[in-house]
Parts: C-alpha cells; structure tokens; sequence
C-alpha cells in the first residue's frame, strides 16, 4: 500500500480519459499544462454550447472533467447549470459526478441553489438509499444556512423513521448535526429527540457510532434535554470493554473492540457530571478499571495500530476521570498509567502522557502523584528530539509546580531557556516570571529570577514582565535594597540587555539611596553607570534614564551639577524627539527653580501600586489560543486554591490589601465624651470575657448561641465609689446602607436601673435573633452622669455571623465532593496573611472549634493543614460552610479558603477567621 | 466543539491529492491553510510525533510512501483515534483499489470522494467497519 517502492503508474483503466490533462512528469512546463488545459475548457464550453443536446453520459464526462481542472489548481466560471441537471438524473455515476461538483464548488448564486434543493428534495423523498445518502452527503457537506432552512425540518424526520435504511440514519444524523452547527436556531429540538437518545441501543453500531456524535454536540447545549443519554451511553460502553475481542466482528479493529465508538462514547460522558444513579456510577467505575486494566495486560499484538487503538481509548477515559475528579483511586491509578507512557519508547505516547498529566495535576487527589515524576519531565526537556514533546513538558512543570519545588523548576525552566527553540521562548519567560511570583518566599529570589530572565531571554521579556518586578519591588520594602544592589551588579556587564537598563534605572531612581553608603555604589558611580548605557539605548528607555536623573537630583544634591550638565547637552535639550527634549527642558528646569522642599514632593518615592490581578497571567492567556490555555489556566487557578501547596504569599502587597485592617485601640480618658469603637477580636472565637475597660467602667460579656438565636449577659461594673445616674446602655444594630429597609439582626433587651452605685455592678440581658447573613456587628452605645460630666462610650457588641455557626462533621470524600461543588468564584473567598501569633497546631485547633465549625481530623491529605465545615443559621437560610487553612511554618504564612454557597458569607467568614491568626 | 476541521492528503512536494473541507473556508483561506499544513508537516522526521500544533488547532498526521494524510482537530480531541482513524481509511483506500497508490488518488478522484464520505461525515467519524464501508462502496460501483 502506497509502499515506497511503487513505481507512480496510473493503473486504473476507467480513469483512463482522464490521463492526458495530468502531467505527472515535472519536465513539461506550467505554459504547456496550462495551454493544454484552456485548449480543453474551451472544448468543454464548445459542447456545453453546442446545439446538439448532451446525453447523460457527456454531460456527466465533461463535469468530472472541470472538477478535475479545478481540482488541479485552476479556476472553472462554467458547468454548474450542467452539473444541477445531473442531479436529476437517474443513473448513480451521474447523481454523483452532480453532487460532488456542488458540493466541492459550492455556489451562492440564488437561482441554483433552488435548484439544487429541488433536487435534494425529490432524492430524500425517493426511498432509494442510495440516492438519500446522495443527498444528505450533499447537505452535510455544504450545510448552508439556505439549506438548513429548507431541510432542517426533514432530516429528523428520516434519521427517526422506523424504515430507513441503518446506512441512511448515519447520514441523517450527521447531517443532522452539521445543520445545527450552523443554524442551531433552525433545528428545533421536538419528539425526535428522545429517539435519537434510544439510538444509543441501536443494533448498528455504525448508527451508534454516527448518533453519538450527533447527541454530544446536542447535550453541550442542551444537557437537560439530553440527560437520559447518560445511563444508555454507560450500558452500551460496558457491552463494548467487556465483550471478547472477536464479539464485534466488523467492529473490531486490531483485537480492540470499537475503539472509535468507545472513545465517542466517553466524550459523551464528559458533557456531564458523575451520574447520580449509584448502579449507572458503578458500572461507569467497572468500565474505567477494566479499561485501565486493560492498559497493563500483555498486547495482543505488536502492531501499533493495536496499541494505539487501545490507549486512544485508555486516554480518553483519563480524560473522564479528569473531568469527573471524584475518584481518586482512578485519578491515581491513571496518574501511574502515564508515568509508565512518559518512559516509552513511542514518542507519541510520551507526548500525550505528558499532555494527560498536565490536567491531572490540577486535581487535588492526583497532584501529589504527578508531583512524583518531576525528574521524568525534567529529563524530558533535556533530551527529547521534538520541540513540542518539550513544550508539553514545560507545561507539565508549570502546572505540577507548587511551593515545595517551585525553585527546582524554576531553575529547570531557566537553564532550558538558554537553549529552548525560539518559537516556545517568550511562553517560558511568562511561565517562569509568573511562578517566580507565585511561590516567592523570599523576594530577594524573586528579583534574581527576573534579572536572570532578562539576561538569559531579555529580548522575550515582556513589558508586563519588568512592570510586575517594578510594582513588586516598590510595593515590599523588605527587597528593595537588595533590588538595587543586585541591578547596580546587573548593570556592571559590558554588554546588558536594554530591559535591564529600564529595571535598573527605574529602581536605583527609587531605591538608589538604600546602596549609595557603599563607595563602590556612591551617587556619582550609579549615575556614570547609568548614563554609560544611555546612548545605546532607544528613545522610551532614554525618557525613562531622564525621569531617573531628576530623581537623583532629589536623592542625591551632590550629583545635580553633573545632571544638570547632561540635561544641558545638546543631544538632551535639542534632541529630535520631542518627548526627550520636552523631558530635558522640563527637568532641567525643575531642577533650577524648585527648592529643596518642592523637589522633593515633587519627587517622592513612588506609592505602592494598587493589588491587582498580575498582567503576565493575562498575558500567558492571550498568548496561548482562546480555545485551550483560558481552560488550562482556569483550572491552574482552581488548582492553587484546592492543592496543597502550602500557602501562597499574596504576589506584591496582596496581604496588606486584603488583610484585616488593624484594631482601633481602645483609648478613653474617663473625662471628656468618648466614643470608641473597639473591634472585639479576641471575641469572635469566644463568648465570655471582658468587653471593655477604663477608669471607670468595666464591661464583662457571657452569650450563648444556638442555631440563628443567641443571647448575651452583658455586666456593667462602675469601678468608681460614686454613682452613675442616668445610665442608659443601648445594644443598636449597624446593618450598613441597607439598615433602614432590611433587618439583619435583631436585639430585644430591657432597660437598666439608671442608676449604678459605686462598686456596684448591674446585668443586662440581650436577645438576639439573626435575621439573614450580616458583616457589621451591632454597638453598644453607653450614656451616663459621672460626677458633673456626661459620659458616652460605644463598643462594638461581638455579635459576629461565626456565632450562628453549627457544627458538621463529614468524612473526607463528602468534604471534597461539596468542596467541588462550591467551586464557583464567587464562592470562594481566600486569603493569604503572615501569621501575627505564633503558629501553634493545638491554639489553631481551638480557635477553629470556638470559632463554631467542627473540626475535621484526617479529611486533608495534609496533616499539617486544617479543615472544618459547618453551617450558618439564619432566620432566613442555612448556609452550608466550608473551610480550609493551610499554614505555612517556613514563610509563617496561612493561606484561609472558605468555600459557602453564600458570597457575603464566604466573605465575611474569610475576614473574621483571617484575623484570628 | 470538537470535530474535523478539514483532511489534507498531500505529497511531499506539496501537490493536493484531496482536500475535504468541514467549515466554511474562503478560497484563499484554503490555499494558505494547504501551504502552512504542508509546511509544517514536511518538517518532521520519523522520531517526531504524529501530532503538529497548528494555529488553534492540531494536526494529526501519518505519512505513507510520499503522501502525508492530515485532520486538523481541536486540541482537546483524541490524538490517537485519529491517527488509526487515518490508517483505517488508508487500509479502505488499499482494499478498495488494490493496493493504492498516488496516481488511483488522481485519477480516482471522486471515487476517493466517496471513500471519504462513507467514513467522515460533517466532521466526524461515520463509519469505522471496514467491511461495511468496503461492501456500500461495492455496491455504489455495481451500480456505475
């Protein structure tokens, strides 16, 4: 077949009028072919022109004829009127020859296209099949909007008819399909689309074959519709992996049962969720096994076609087990599967175990597993011959990577990028900055990986690559020293990448004082070092080393005459480019005219950059096509939520931004009118103590909370030996802007005696209800006579949404179930914080427990981390609650998720738990 | 989402042998779609893979004697069925004309046609049967 050694002789004798127009011997020339070829069009026009009518059989000679000119490459602007009445005709070879023309040379022209349905309509309405297949063919290639209004109608009809021909619902349904593809507006879905579903028990499995596709696309958009395609999809591919190798006859291809058909079937499978059913779940569980059991047995045969017919099947149904991410006795056992592939000696299946373990690493159960096979990969981006089996394996390490081997890749990916192709370099710069950022524990790593990125690859990095190290190093002052110094080396080469000098120049324009103490970084050292690069630079770089100079002559007053003297030079004040010569004028003189005080406001060290989303991340999704890297990294992010990786630090000042703001001190001088707001911390996982305390007063709280009701004891102590008359304590609720329409808490209390004598204490009793999920907590506002003064004190009442929380316990697969269902980003809150208190297990423990979630021991494949699940009561929902906290001993960082149906309760729960740490 | 955007059969100077479009493709987009196939394609040795990023797409290919077959997919779709999709149509082509070769492909054009919509449909994989496909395209020849 095809074999090398075949001499190229046209053999077939039918085709044999068609031998002189070819010219497979390269020595004719184009000129010779072409005027063969007109000489023949104009004999073709001649007899379509002729007076003599054209028998069938001419006709349909001279159509395949233009269809074979057009096909060689040249334009054909006659024949389509021939080819229509073809369609009409009676005989096969005609029908045929007209069908192919139309559908290879489609044409818009209206009044054909009339035509051409007339005649679509006349074959499927023949009952001849041949001549319905015809036709369908004919529409599924062309699949016009013109003709799905016209046969949308029809189509469904045939496909579900109970006489047609099993070769004739093949077509149907695929026709059927390519219609909806482009006119899904046209194909209302009706009563045929609970048969199509039962066409999944067809006896063919050529119709089961051809349905399936139909019924996958249908179920993308319409899963509902489609729902009881599930349960038959999974009988029908258990009949398939446990039948005998010879069952299928015809269907067996190398001693692999359907394997097409199978693999359809398991796409199908992944339009949906695990099924509910537990028989439907258990037999899909028996089918996956025997098919990964399947994997380890002996082949059956060398050939590859065998083996490639198998793991197309096996593949796919590691895709399934991806996709559902519930089993994690599959995902394992897949995950071992493929670190067999990553050795083979077949680079196709090194490739695609590669590719498989990419998504595998994103499931929580898996990642560890996948984790394992990093010097597999590593090896692989060092030897593998083909440049795409290495870009699957710079995938494969960026989306294995997490806090304990962030730095091994990153060094892996780093020294790959000396010698990596061209084309993949600028994916790996992003791929690195990003995970550099990622995992940072120490910033001082961070800036050496993007300096060395820029070293290395410095014409791929991006801008957003040296914006993020700028916004990151201004925005953590802990590195900007080391920043400095490591540019100022950085900069010392002979030879250094213009990124570098725009890094550079912005940080030593910033941060350039932290290293002038050392004589060998003195101002005037910086300043030589900087401008020696100047006039290699282009001109936005050139307006950036401007922008430093100024900033020096606001650092550094010793340097002014030198830079004045540069700004001064003709090249800066009369430069052609107007914006380098509009800087040169302006801050020249800027630098004369303002005094000390001005330059230096004028000047000041720039702010932090508001947190933001990192631009690279953006950039990485926009590099990579729409279709295949948006999900990749969706569920990359998803992955960094669910994985334990150990805590992230928030890239930049994240922690800052979203961290707790810090506790107004309670501060009273007992004299003057106060008010104080104290916000309770030390409150939100207890329910007894001492509120507040001053000279005069002291405030002692006992509550008790069940389900959404609590009630509180609140003690008010006059630690004073006069009296206080006119004491008025008022528990008010603060709701937010929407107080006035809504109520979120409810409290119900009695008044006090007014007056508390000296020494004496007085108890109030609150009655709280919580009315639906809230954020601001209600305030005690305290009025009272001491002495000749008014005295008014308000405390915040530690009523916090955590006090209605109830207690759940779950085993660790229920955990992770609703984990995943409550995978919306709207869903989860995190939160990434240093740690303000010691970390100790046991005190995190019975914060956990007194913040009012149970505790779920030995859920987290972690031990290290911490789980809990709860729900929140309110008179109006119950919201279920999920949370997780990881710590991080070596960065004494936490990372907190909580995961609740709820938003605002994710949110809030974040917030009040984040603070307790 | 995931279906055949087109099957190439090229030789390696270039020539198409049968282009099979299953999305609306302006005639010059198909011209710069043929060239960059082969372009790619003819680039890589036995050690590669069978598989070629391709724009947003992938090339899954398999090279007989001096004919590349090509199906552009999706990315996410199964490398391996279409690959022995393309030998299972490549083993149809031999029985059907007897041990095949580039000029039956020629010459036979639209027989090929048929070949291929008896197996591809609208993008996707109708009929994998050998024998079944081999026994209709024997029928639609006794009726010529």
């Amino acid at each position: 077949m095809l074999a090398g050694s075949r001499p190229g002789v046209g053999k077939a004798a039918t085709s044999r009028r068609l031998a002189p127009l070819c010219s497979p011997s390269p020595g004719k020339s184009k000129e010779a072919e072409i005027k063969r070829i007109n000489k023949e069009l104009a004999n073709i026009r001649s007899k379509f022109k002729g007076d003599k009518a054209l028998d069938g059989y001419s006709k349909k000679k001279y159509v395949c004829k233009l269809l074979f000119i057009f096909l060689l490459g040249h334009d054909i602007d006659f024949g389509h009127m021939e080819a229509v009445n073809l369609l009409s005709s009676n005989r096969y070879t005609e029908k045929q020859i007209g069908y192919l023309f139309i559908s290879v040379l489609v044409n818009s022209n209206s009044e054909l296209i009339r035509l051409i349905n007339n005649a679509i309509k006349n074959d499927l309405a023949s009952r001849n099949p041949t001549f319905m297949g015809l036709a369908l063919h004919c529409i599924a290639n062309v699949g016009s909007r013109e003709m799905a209004e016209a046969f949308a109608g029809e189509v469904p009809k045939i496909l579900v008819a109970g006489d047609t021909m099993d070769s004739v619902k093949q077509s149907a349904a695929l026709c059927l399909l390519r219609l909806y593809r482009t006119s899904p507006d046209l194909v209302p879905m009706g009563d045929w689309t609970s048969r199509v579903v039962h066409l999944l028990n067809d006896q063919h499995l050529g119709v089961v074959t051809a349905a399936t596709s139909l019924i996958t696309t249908l179920a993308q958009k319409n899963p509902e519709e489609f729902k009881t395609s599930v349960s038959l999809a999974v009988s029908r591919l258990s009949r398939i992996v446990t039948s005998a190798s010879t069952d299928l006859q015809d269907y067996t291809y190398y001693f692999v049962p359907a394997p097409w058909l199978s693999v359809k079937l398991l796409r199908l499978l992944q339009c949906y969720p695990p099924p509910e059913d537990p028989a439907v779940r258990g037999r899909l569980t028996e089918c996956l096994e025997t098919i990964l059991n399947k994997a380890q047995e002996p082949p059956k045969s060398k050939k590859v076609q065998h083996s490639n017919a198998k793991n197309a099947v096996l593949f796919e149904a590691i895709s399934l087990i991806i996709h559902h991410d519930s089993e994690p006795n599959l995902l394992v056992r897949a995950c071992n599967q493929l670190g067999q592939f990553l050795q083979h000696r077949e680079t196709n299946l090194r490739y695609l175990a590669l590719e498989s373990m990419c998504t595998l690493a994103s499931s929580e159960f898996s990642h560890e597993a996948v984790k394992t096979h990093i010097d597999t990969v590593i090896n692989a981006l060092k030897t593998e011959r083909d440049v795409s089996v290495r870009q699957r394996a710079v995938d494969l390490l960026y989306a294995m990577c997490d806090r304990s081997n962030a730095q091994q890749i990153v060094a892996e990916m780093l020294s790959y990028l000396e010698t990596a192709d061209y084309s993949i370099r600028e994916e790996i710069v992003l791929k690195v900055a990003i995970l550099a950022e990622k995992y940072a524990v120490d910033y001082a790593w961070y800036v050496d990986t993007i300096l060395n990125l820029i070293r290395i690859a410095g014409d791929y990095v991006s801008e957003e690559v040296w914006y993020r190290v700028i916004q990151i190093v201004i925005n953590r002052d802990d590195v900007q020293g080391y920043a400095a110094k490591t540019v100022f080396e950085a900069l010392q080469a002979p030879a250094c990448h213009e990124n570098l000098v725009k890094v550079g120049g912005y940080i030593l324009g910033e941060f350039g004082n932290l290293i002038a103490g050392d004589p060998r970084s003195s101002p005037l050292v910086q300043f030589n070092l900087l401008h020696s690069k100047f006039h290699l630079c282009s001109v936005p770089t050139r307006a950036l080393l401007l922008s430093t100079y100024i900033k020096f002559v606001n650092l550094f007053p010793e340097v002014k005459p030198t830079i004045q003297d540069v700004l001064r030079g003709d090249s800066q004040l009369r430069n052609a480019d107007v914006e380098l010569q509009q800087r040169a004028v302006e801050y020249l003189r800027l630098s004369t005219v303002a005094s000390t005080d001005i330059l230096a406001t004028v000047l000041e060290e720039m702010p932090p950059f508001p947190e933001r989303e990192s631009s690279i991340l953006a950039k990485l999704k926009k590099k990579k096509g729409p279709s295949t890297v948006t999900d990749l990294e969706d569920t990359k992010r998803e992955r960094s939520v669910d994985v334990n990786g150990g805590p992230e630090p928030a890239p930049a000042s994240a922690s800052a931004a979203v961290g707790p703001s810090p506790a107004v001190p309670a501060c009273c001088d007992g004299l003057g009118n106060n008010l104080l707001l104290f916000c309770s911390l030390m409150f939100v996982c207890k329910n007894n103590g001492v509120l507040f305390e001053n000279q005069l007063l002291q405030i002692g709280l006992k509550s008790e909370f069940r389900q959404n009701l609590g009630r509180m004891f609140i003690f008010y102590g006059n630690k004073t030996s006069t009296q206080f008359l006119n004491f008025t304590p008022t528990p008010v609720p603060r709701c937010g802007l929407d107080s006035l329409t809504r109520t979120h808490l409810n409290l119900q209390t009695k008044p006090v005696d007014p007056t508390v004598d000296g020494g004496a204490q007085v108890q109030q009793v609150v009655n709280i209800e919580c009315v639906s999920d809230f954020t601001e907590a209600p305030v005690l506002n305290i009025q009272f006579r001491y002495g000749g003064t008014f005295q008014n004190v308000s405390v915040q009442l530690p009523i916090t949404l955590n006090k209605f929380f109830q207690p759940t316990e779950m085993s660790s697969q229920d955990f992770f179930q609703r984990w995943k269902q409550l995978s919306n980003p709207q869903q989860e809150v995190q939160n990434i914080f240093k740690a303000k208190h010691p970390m100790d297990t046991e005190i995190t423990k019975a914060k956990i427990i007194g913040f009012g979630s149970a505790l779920l021991e030995e859920v987290d494949p972690n031990p290290a981390n911490f789980v809990g699940a709860g729900i929140i009561h309110t008179k109006t929902s119950q919201t279920g609650c999920l949370l997780r906290l990881e710590p991080n001993l070596q960065a004494q960082m936490y990372r907190l998720t909580l995961r609740t149906s709820k938003e605002t309760v994710s949110q809030r729960l974040c917030e009040l738990l984040s603070q307790q740490f | 989402r995931v279906w055949i955007r087109f099957i190439l059969i090229q030789n390696r100077a270039g020539k198409t042998r049968l282009a099979k479009w299953y999305m609306q493709f302006d005639d010059d987009e198909k011209q710069k779609l043929i060239e960059e196939v082969h372009a790619v394609v003819t680039v890589r040795d036995a050690k590669h893979t069978n598989f070629v990023e391709f724009r947003n797409f992938k090339i899954i290919y398999r090279r007989y004697a001096g004919l590349y077959f090509c199906i552009c997919v999706d990315v996410n779709d199964n490398n391996l069925a279409y690959l022995e999709a393309i030998h299972n149509f490549v083993e149809v082509l031999n029985e059907y004309f007897h041990n095949v070769c580039e000029l039956d492909l020629v010459f036979n054009f639209y027989k090929v046609y048929t070949v291929v919509d008896e197996m591809f449909l609208a993008g996707e994989i109708r009929e994998t049967s050998q024998t079944k496909v081999l026994k209709q395209l024997l029928m639609l020849q006794s009726l010529e």
